[in-house]
């Protein structure tokens, strides 16, 4: 602000100078500014130069290894869980993707439940019900109070180690299975026209946002609402289904199966994975519903009171008229938890989850010993990660701000 | 104001730079002048480096450590223990956290050649094994095919049961850990069907079970894991002490000499005895140390056979058999280079 400021003043007392014609061309505040910016930005390249050539020198000196040539090298160790193909003779630079997916991964699991959570405990304080209302406040009370490795841990080793071994699976009709190795799951194979099925779900998908929108058309014209959740939830499950029929069923399921020492087959749900997907939902889910509570309570009264006179139920007074306008203070705080929740979820070594953290700069650096490298390149995504986050947070935000008439 | 700052910014730049020149300070005069040597070590695990209620630590690999402290400070107990995850340890080393390393870490190519350190010699010459439990029903490596394996993080291990499962044409998942605790808690909640680590850290971890009987340790040795103490590199002298007190203590036992009898051995041994404890010869001056520096060694720590006894041999609960490690003349391949 008051960098520009100082510009367009100077601007303008360039413009009035000029007229005279005699001053020397040094003395020109715009040539003046523009020859401190070009010092300034050379000085602090120098600068960053110095620093990242002397560190070189100092690690050559050393005998410590340096360069990316690393990410072309066979890793020769295995990781436990990958959503790409991998192997123990892949290299490092897929290590560094399969990290980087599983950190997406658990993230985007985290900020789900954590919304839902927050959302739900958040209203949860101002119902009318005593108990509903003192289940909020423990639940806020006691996870945002705990630190979050704690919880982490009790997931892990309280929780879900204790579930029976493998041999001993817990079983609901022989399909899904529960143990101490994590949650296995039927998996859906398709063949030859399973793609109409998933063509089916993109349009339901598309189609929610039509329908979004011819509602409140409609209800801008008539005054009539029309329940655009449940119909979403009947048309997203209902039209693949009406394709699945119609094609005849064009799949097989796979079932987990215990071969050897192990289930093999299906979706496995690693444990490292739910431990600290249900620690991150829970601990952020804390902050968030303390974000809504805040939210919520910066609405005057006395739109609740006018909304009561006009006859709307308690729940649509939440839902249209408080949850909406809360919405604005609510946005900027979801930004920051949301991105402190990716941050927190490099707890992953601590349980052994493969994150980008724990896989890299845990034992990628240790086997290469390549700290300054693989520091760098992990700083590189976690940075730009919370930037798309921000940048879809704002975005988000400046759609439910206030639209001032 | 602008120009004030470029000025700064130009003159820190210009510092920087000038500070490229060597970064290793003499290791030595910062332990003397500490007054205690810092010692990297695990952050427990029984018979290597491990503390007792007291806060006391013992093992075969801190009585290492305790060595080194015993001929630079004359005092075995001058030791601050940083335990350190097998993640960890190397970034402590580098970075001067810890003056040296005594912790169960094997001797690689890939590790002495790029990452700034240097190893000192071995300690302990040990491979890898797997720990199954007993009602699993396996008796050989061979029939772990599709099983799960707790690791530890960042070790050797890691790569080492890689390599065997795939030469087998078999299958694993690797469900790795930070800390041998965790690892341990692992294998006991049933997350893996094995535990693999080193033979030696396999028997201490088996210790450390609830019920140590329903675990077996499985015959085969799947690689060569040569356990020892490491330094920065570029600090030669350093280097040199670190080397020379685990030679002494090696040394010591092919000489016969132990805590017990080193004073008599001082007096009237022979010229070798005399040499190794400080009564001839400059060994110790060579060092920059005192003369007295392996007496001070065998004195307050004894020779590599009793650190062996007490620690992990038939003295401890781990029981391990000398083996590889029994000293060169009894067979083994534990050697001192020449102590002259
Ligand atoms: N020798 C191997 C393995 C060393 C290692 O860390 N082993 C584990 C065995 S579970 C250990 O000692 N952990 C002790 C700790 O975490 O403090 C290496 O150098 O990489």
């Amino acid at each position: 602000m008051f960098k520009q400021k100082t510009i367009e003043q100077t601007k303008s007392a360039a413009r009035k100078s000029g007229g005279n014609g005699s001053a020397a061309f040094y003395n020109n505040p715009n040539i003046r500014a523009l020859f401190y910016q070009i010092l300034l930005v050379l000085g602090l390249g120098y600068f960053f130069y110095s620093v990242i050539s002397n560190v070189l020198a100092n690690m050559e000196a050393t005998g410590i290894k340096t360069g990316f040539s690393f990410l072309t090298a066979s890793a020769g160790y295995d990781v436990l869980m990958s959503l790409i193909p991998f192997e123990a003779t892949d290299t490092y630079g897929r290590i560094f993707i399969v990290g980087f997916l599983n950190t997406l991964l658990v993230s985007g699991i985290g900020i789900f439940f954590a919304t839902l959570l927050g959302f739900v405990f958040g209203v949860a304080y101002f119902s009318h019900n005593w108990l509903v209302r003192k289940a909020a406040t423990v639940y806020v009370e006691t996870f945002r109070n705990i630190p979050l490795l704690l919880q982490v841990f009790f997931w892990y080793f309280a929780v879900l180690s204790t579930l029976p071994g493998a041999r001993q699976s817990l079983s609901l009709g022989e399909a899904i299975f529960l143990n101490v190795r994590g949650l296995y799951l039927p998996k859906m194979v398709g063949s030859d026209l399973f793609w109409v099925a998933e063509v089916a779900l993109g349009v339901a998908i598309a189609g929610i946002f039509v329908l979004r929108r011819w509602a409140k058309k409609r209800q801008e014209l008539t005054g009539q609402p029309f329940p655009v959740l449940y119909a979403s939830i009947a048309m997203v499950i209902g039209l693949p289904l009406l394709a699945l029929i119609v094609t005849g069923m064009p799949f097989t399921v796979e079932y987990p199966a215990l071969k050897g020492f192990n289930y093999f087959g299906g979706i496995t749900v690693i444990p490292e994975l739910m431990a600290l997907a249900i620690a991150l939902s829970v601990y952020t889910g804390s902050f968030i519903a303390e974000a809504v509570r805040a939210g919520v309570q910066s609405i005057p009264h006395g739109q609740t009171e006018a909304a009561r006179s006009l006859g709307l139920k308690e729940k649509k007074i939440m839902s249209l008229i408080i949850v909406p306008q809360a919405m604005r203070v609510i946005v900027p705080l979801l930004n920051s938890e949301y991105q402190s929740l990716v941050k927190n979820s490099t707890l992953a070594a601590a349980i052994g989850y493969p994150d980008l953290f724990n896989v890299f700069v845990g034992t990628a650096l240790n086997q290469t010993g390549q700290a300054i490298e693989t520091i760098f390149m992990t700083i590189v995504v976690y940075f730009v990660v919370n930037m798309v986050i921000s940048f879809l947070m704002n975005r988000f935000n400046n759609a439910v701000a206030l639209v001032s008439r | 104001m602008r120009k004030k700052d470029i000025l700064a910014i130009t003159t820190l730049a210009a510092t920087l730079t000038a500070g490229a020149a060597s970064v290793q300070a003499a290791t030595l005069d910062d332990v003397k002048s500490r007054g205690t040597l810092t010692c990297g070590v695990s952050t427990g695990l029984a018979g290597f480096s491990e503390k007792d209620e007291n806060g006391k630590w013992s093992g075969l690999d801190v009585d290492v450590c305790r060595s080194v402290a015993a001929a630079v400070l004359g005092d075995a107990d001058a030791v601050q223990y940083k335990p350190l995850t097998a993640k960890e340890r190397f970034t402590a080393l580098v970075s001067g956290e810890v003056d040296m390393l005594s912790r169960n870490t094997t001797w690689t190519h890939t590790r002495d050649t790029s990452l700034g350190i240097n190893f000192a010699g071995t300690n302990f010459y040990d491979g890898a094994s797997f720990m199954v439990m007993k009602d699993l029903g396996v008796s050989s490596a061979l029939e772990l095919d599709g099983a799960n394996a707790c690791i530890q993080a960042g070790t050797s291990t890691e790569l080492a049961i890689a390599d065997f499962f795939r030469q087998h044409g078999m299958s694993y998942k690797a469900v790795t850990f930070d800390t041998s605790d965790q690892t341990r808690q692992g294998f006991e909640s049933g997350r893996c069907d094995f535990l693999t680590s080193d033979g030696s850290q396999l028997a201490a971890l088996r210790v450390g079970l609830s019920n140590p009987a329903n675990a077996v340790i499985l015959p085969e040795v799947i690689s060569k894991e040569p356990l020892g103490p490491v330094v920065r590199q570029g600090d030669d002298q350093w280097f040199n002490i670190v080397k020379w007190s685990l030679n002494a203590m090696i040394e010591a036992e092919e000489q016969g000499v132990t805590s017990a009898n080193v004073d008599d051995k001082l007096a009237n041994g022979n010229p070798a005895n005399k040499r190794l404890l400080g009564g001839e010869g400059e060994l110790g001056a060579n060092l920059g140390l005192e003369s007295n520096w392996a007496y001070n060694i065998v004195k307050q720590v004894g020779n590599y056979a009793e650190s062996f006894d007490r620690n992990v041999g038939m003295d401890s609960p781990l029981k391990l058999e000398r083996g590889l490690n029994a000293s060169w003349k009894n067979g083994g391949i534990m050697y001192s280079q020449a102590m002259r």
